[in-house]
């Protein structure tokens, strides 16, 4: 009964924030929702009994992405009238891709409902959701998964390679450096006499 | 708190009355502990520049953060004319909640634990790591240059130095075998060098690599809760000499009363957290068979003090730069954490015994 209630709770939020994602006026209200929607999705998970992946969800997903969107999208200057005006002219492509979408889906849909109903069994030997996870991701598909780790990280040095620029000229500040750094690389007596002046001084050796 | 009942015999409801009050007293219990905390915080800072501190209101300035707190709910709540009025207020709720939320797996003293999940150090993460979210959406709420910087800055921080704090309780999720933050602090029971920092084990010499780099990962996890909580020296996102207050500009009242509640709840959180994965949480430093201080004293005790180090480092340490930090976060702490992990689940997999 309360598992129930709970799920058609959490379904409905999801869904109805889902829809928000895309009707709220506002880019950074979008996000909000997005969020809503993640957990959500989390808490159906829970409901499942796949709480390890109910925390992960959270963690990356609302923790570390949906964050990085809000910082991208709180910058964001739009213009909604301009927005708008274009509106009518990417209908149907746009509608294309949703009817194909909807098509898939429904597709998806009839060939589960035709199945014979399954539900969520817990494991009969007792191990918990971290040591099953650990189990098939390092054990049985560790080749495989590590193939994933490889993708990632060709991806990431692509992305480091692409927005690395070195310039010239640039003052960088080196601490080792200015660490390093005595009392006589940076102070100079000097020993002036009356009615003369300094000489310029000659310039120091370490910048910072 | 009644240890070992269970909870399957009772009726939902009853059980239902249990969990709340449970909750209950640790929001009561923590609301007294954040006000004494204020209280600590300044009264350290001001005995260190040699001044008084809050001596006026009740007996050695107890009553000052009760006063404060009065001042804050009586006052007007203002919310600026464009702001986005639904997120300006929720924000700060947010915030609180959050804060408030992570404690429910933190146990303080055998059995005194809201929830007892096997994955509790997880959810503390992902609890902790939505914290963030109430100082980004206030400042961006507020409309308002200085709030958004602050928010800019908060996003960025928080973001990089939970890289390595997760890298660093991944090094004593290995030596311990679990993420249920009962049984990391049980494996830790029976003395000073069996504490994460302090791990020195005799039986065997290749168990005392392990020394320095647990002894440095609970320094940097130290490190890395001062700047996850937005404690000097990594208060940039509300540096007053350059953003005025960062994201605080535009609160007042209740709103500002519920952002420092959450931000003290916070500090307290990670000091229970470097408590329970470093400090032995409520073991006794030195095994003498028996208990003659009460486990949550010690838990206690080892928090304050915690406490006490994030107030003296306030004190005297100053702020740093923001390329500074980032540069502190992303190019010495993630590589060396790094490197522990690799170091310490090697060292699990070849000479541990847990395997």
């Amino acid at each position: 009964m309360l598992i129930a209630i709970s799920f058609y709770l959490l379904a409905f939020t999801a869904v109805a924030a889902a829809f928000m994602v895309v009707a709220a006026r506002n880019p950074v209200h979008s996000v909000m929702y997005l969020i809503l929607t993640f957990f959500s999705a989390a808490g159906l998970f829970v409901l499942m009994g796949a709480e390890f992946l109910a925390l992960l969800l959270v963690m990356v997903y609302v923790g570390a992405v949906a964050v990085l969107f809000l910082f991208v999208v709180m910058m964001l200057d739009v213009d909604f009238a301009e927005m708008k005006e274009g509106f009518l002219s990417y209908l149907p492509i746009g509608g294309l891709v949703a009817i194909i979408l909807l098509i898939e889906m429904i597709l998806v849909g009839a060939t589960y409902a035709s199945k014979t109903p399954s539900t969520v069994v817990d494991r009969t030997d007792g191990q918990s959701n971290l040591q099953a996870f650990g189990q098939v991701l390092y054990t049985d598909y560790a080749g495989v998964f590590e193939a994933a780790g490889f993708v990632l990280l060709v991806a990431m040095i692509g992305a480091i390679v692409l927005t690395l620029r070195t310039r010239e000229g640039v003052r960088k500040q080196d601490a080792m450096k200015q660490m390093a750094r005595t009392r006589e690389d940076g102070v100079e007596l000097v020993d002036i006499a009356p009615g003369q002046g300094i000489s310029p001084m000659k310039p120091s050796s370490t910048e910072g | 708190m009644l240890a070992n009942v269970v909870w399957s015999d009772l009726s939902p409801l009853i059980w239902f009355a249990l969990k709340f009050a449970q909750s209950l007293t640790f929001v009561l219990a923590l609301a007294l502990l954040v006000a004494a905390l204020v209280l600590a915080d300044r009264k350290i800072w001001a005995a260190v520049q040699m001044r008084r501190g809050p001596n006026v209101v009740g007996a050695f300035g107890l009553l000052q953060t009760i006063a404060d707190a009065l001042k804050f709910f009586f006052k007007e709540i203002v919310v600026p004319a464009g702001s986005d009025k639904f997120l300006f207020i929720l924000a700060p709720v947010l915030g609180l909640i959050m804060a408030f939320m992570a404690w429910a797996v933190v146990p303080v003293a055998p059995g005194w634990v809201i929830s007892d999940i096997n994955i509790g150090v997880l959810y503390v993460l992902a609890i902790s790591s939505l914290g963030v979210y109430g100082i980004i959406i206030g400042g961006w709420a507020s409309n308002s240059k200085y709030p958004f910087m602050g928010a800019l800055r908060s996003a960025a921080q928080m973001v990089s130095y939970e890289v390595s704090i997760g890298f660093i309780i991944l090094t004593v999720i290995f030596l311990t075998g679990s993420m249920n933050l009962t049984e990391i602090v049980d494996a830790q029971a029976g003395g000073l060098f069996n504490w994460h920092m302090f791990f020195l084990d005799f039986k065997n010499p290749i168990n005392l690599v392990l020394f320095p780099i647990m002894f440095y990962m609970g320094v940097l996890f130290f490190i890395s809760a001062l700047a996850e909580t937005n404690r000097p020296p990594f208060d940039l996102p509300e540096a007053e000499s350059e953003l005025v207050a960062g994201y605080q500009v535009e609160y007042s009242s209740t709103p500002f009363l519920m952002f420092f509640f959450a931000e003290y709840v916070n500090i307290m959180l990670l000091s229970g957290m470097m408590t329970i994965l470093f400090l032995g949480g409520w073991h006794a430093p030195i095994d003498i068979g028996v208990q003659f201080i009460p486990p949550f004293l010690w838990f206690f005790l080892k928090t304050a003090f915690l406490f006490f180090m994030f107030a003296m480092v306030k004190a005297i340490v100053p702020r740093y730069r923001y390329d500074q930090l980032m540069r502190l976060g992303w190019k010495v702490f993630l590589p060396t954490s790094l490197a522990a992990v690799v170091i310490v689940s090697s060292w699990v997999v070849f000479f541990g015994d847990k395997v």
